[in-house]
């Protein structure tokens, strides 16, 4: 859009003859040859582990190993995806259904309370609001690990380790992150709106809700995309809260099954796809509403 | 406000309406200020008592600042530090430049732009055990796509996460695999340029590389900004792919600085010791962020700041 030699300056086509226009031509052609080639092969490098994974989780084992690689399975093994599902007791329907739970209740969680809290840091004039935001700011270079301990003795404490409850509760209490991101993106809002319906005597939560929110759907549906796949990915905490095996989810198991069938090359990835096979479709519904939306309201602003 | 400049109490009317403001203000940034006390406050508290002492959390002995002045003489604290530092100081730089470079190239007026950003995009939303478990087939010396590719190009590949000079280098890799998540960004951020500024730039007589270096840069300065905040401080904390694929070794070379942590605290039970390197973390976080931000003032660029 930007680079687009398309106006080159009229002062040299004037000098020169047609050499000018000819040079010009065949520089773009060439650039548009050079821009297609970069974009190709980097799309080859970055697709290829992910068709790798595919392609290998419906392999026999034997050709796992086999150079050249072998890129379509003759005879895709199916049964791997089968077998691997209750190859660890009890099975992954088991830790779907708490991974699911536990997501679906944070992503309502996160996007309620980081929008209301970066809406107050965005729109609203509060006594201190800077220093807190400073502070807000600096907890964020706190690493986890710090709390980890206490939080884990609290929990403990109050007997609820081994409940979902130490992995949903922080979520719905915001994290500095996502604050800081809603009101970078709540700051490009134009308060134009919130001035209109101020005089039509809106009152801070109205409009909250009924302006801000609308607008900013892009950036919630980033947020909430982003909570997805971290909720859906996180480690840590389920290693040290969840330990019935009822309890687990679906990434501690998958590292539980690539420890105990680890040779099974095949079986694990075929459970590394359902892994992560919830996480592509969230994406690729998320890609037509949100994403585009993000980039189109990118032009707006 | 107008009408209420000339009604008489104007003055209680602004005065009550800034109180008003004060209390919604703190309502709507309630969950924020209970996430503080409760989980950053209360359990730092807490923690810098337990690195005060000796414990396994059930018995305890208070040590004072032994932890401490163990950690200065800790060769592998030194050595999970240098570990970290290399893998944030190449991965973060070198993922801006990727990021940059793929979004630049996708603004250009690209035919299939949806495809290309799908592409690109899909390994950053795949991340955690999944991926690492993943890449460290790809990263295999034997088997492994990487190698097998090179090998195509007629290089003999490294042994990547068996060999102690290439084991960070093959996780800065698999880091980079996720650039895209930055990349959308910075395509956000660079389709949000008014063109009103290249078409000005050009009447100035600018070349193309001019409006990239004093229009496209500048204006994307916050968004680097952001991003390089956001990774740096990640990226000190790298864990999983450290604790799934090499447990640290080999020889202790991607010893992280958490799963070193990990190591103290859950494996051997020095919660104390633990809790003590957890805040030697924070604070070495902390300073890089001090100094990023401190620069931020001289290197980033806020539209609205020049209107004023």
């Amino acid at each position: 859009m930007i680079k687009e030699e398309k106006a080159f300056p009229a002062v040299q086509s004037r000098q020169g003859t047609d050499w000018a226009v000819i040079v010009n031509k065949v520089q773009s052609a060439f650039g548009r040859v050079l821009l297609y080639g970069v974009l190709t092969i980097g799309a080859v490098i970055f697709a290829m582990p992910l068709i790798w994974m595919i392609s290998t989780s419906l392999k026999p084992e034997g050709l796992v190993y086999q150079v050249p690689i072998v890129w379509i399975p003759p005879e895709p093994q199916w049964r791997n995806y089968i077998d691997g599902w209750t190859a660890i007791t009890p099975s992954f329907t088991r830790y779907y259904a708490n991974t699911i739970y536990i997501t679906v209740m944070n992503i309502i969680g996160l996007v309620l309370s980081s929008s209301l809290v970066a809406f107050g840091f965005a729109r609203i004039k509060f006594w201190g609001r800077n220093w807190i935001f400073l502070v807000l700011l600096a907890t964020m270079m706190l690493p986890s690990q710090v709390t980890l301990i206490p939080i884990y003795l609290f929990w403990s404490k109050l007997g609820l380790v081994n409940t979902f409850w130490p992995l949903i509760a922080p979520e719905w209490l915001t994290n500095a992150y996502n604050v800081f991101l809603l009101r970078q993106f709540f700051m490009t809002i134009n308060t134009e709106l919130d001035d209109a319906a101020r005089i039509d005597g809106a009152g801070w939560f109205r409009i909250y809700w009924n302006i801000i929110m609308p607008l900013s759907r892009p950036a919630l549906g980033v947020i909430a995309i982003q909570a997805f796949a971290w909720n859906w990915n996180n480690y840590l905490g389920p290693l040290i809260y969840l330990s019935k095996p009822d309890m687990l989810t679906v990434a501690i198991a998958l590292r539980l099954f690539e420890t105990q069938q680890s040779a099974r090359i095949p079986l694990t990835m075929a459970m590394t796809v359902v892994a992560l096979i919830p996480v592509l479709i969230v994406f690729y519904v998320a890609q037509a509403r949100f994403i585009q939306g993000i980039v189109v309201s990118g032009v707006k602003g | 406000m107008a009408v209420q400049a000339t009604a008489p109490g104007a003055k209680r009317g602004r005065m009550s309406q800034r109180m008003r403001d004060n209390i919604a203000g703190f309502l709507f940034i309630s969950p924020w200020l209970l996430h503080f006390f409760a989980l950053i406050a209360f359990a730092m508290g807490y923690s810098l008592w337990i690195s005060l002492n000796e414990t396994d959390l059930f018995t305890w002995k208070f040590t004072g600042l032994a932890n401490f002045t163990r950690i200065w003489e800790d060769e592998l604290f030194w050595k999970s530090l240098r570990v970290t530092a290399y893998y944030t100081f190449t991965l973060v730089p070198l993922g801006i430049v990727i990021a940059l470079s793929i979004a630049l190239l996708m603004n250009q007026k690209v035919a299939g732009q949806g495809l290309w950003r799908t592409l690109y995009y899909l390994p950053s939303v795949v991340q955690g055990v999944a991926v690492a478990i993943l890449w460290g087939y790809v990263l295999n010396p034997r088997f492994g796509l990487l190698n097998l590719g090179l090998e195509r190009l007629g290089i003999e590949g490294p042994r990547w996460l068996f060999s102690e000079t290439w084991a960070v280098p093959g996780f800065i890799l698999m880091g980079l695999w996720g650039a895209g998540g930055a990349m959308l960004l910075y395509l956000a951020g660079l389709q949000g340029i008014p063109t009103a500024l290249y078409e000005a730039a050009e009447i100035d007589g600018a070349n193309s590389w001019h409006r990239f270096w004093y229009v496209t840069i500048p204006m994307l300065t916050p968004t680097i900004y952001f991003n390089l905040l956001i990774n740096i401080i990640g990226s000190f904390q790298v864990f999983t792919q450290a604790y799934v694929l090499t447990q640290g070794g080999p020889n202790n070379a991607t010893l992280t600085q958490v799963l070193y942590l990990y190591r103290k605290g859950f494996q051997d039970f020095q919660f104390g010791y633990a809790s003590a390197l957890a805040w030697v973390l924070f604070l070495i976080i902390m300073l890089f962020t001090i100094l990023v931000v401190r620069s931020s003032d001289s290197w980033v660029h806020y539209e609205g700041e020049v209107k004023k």
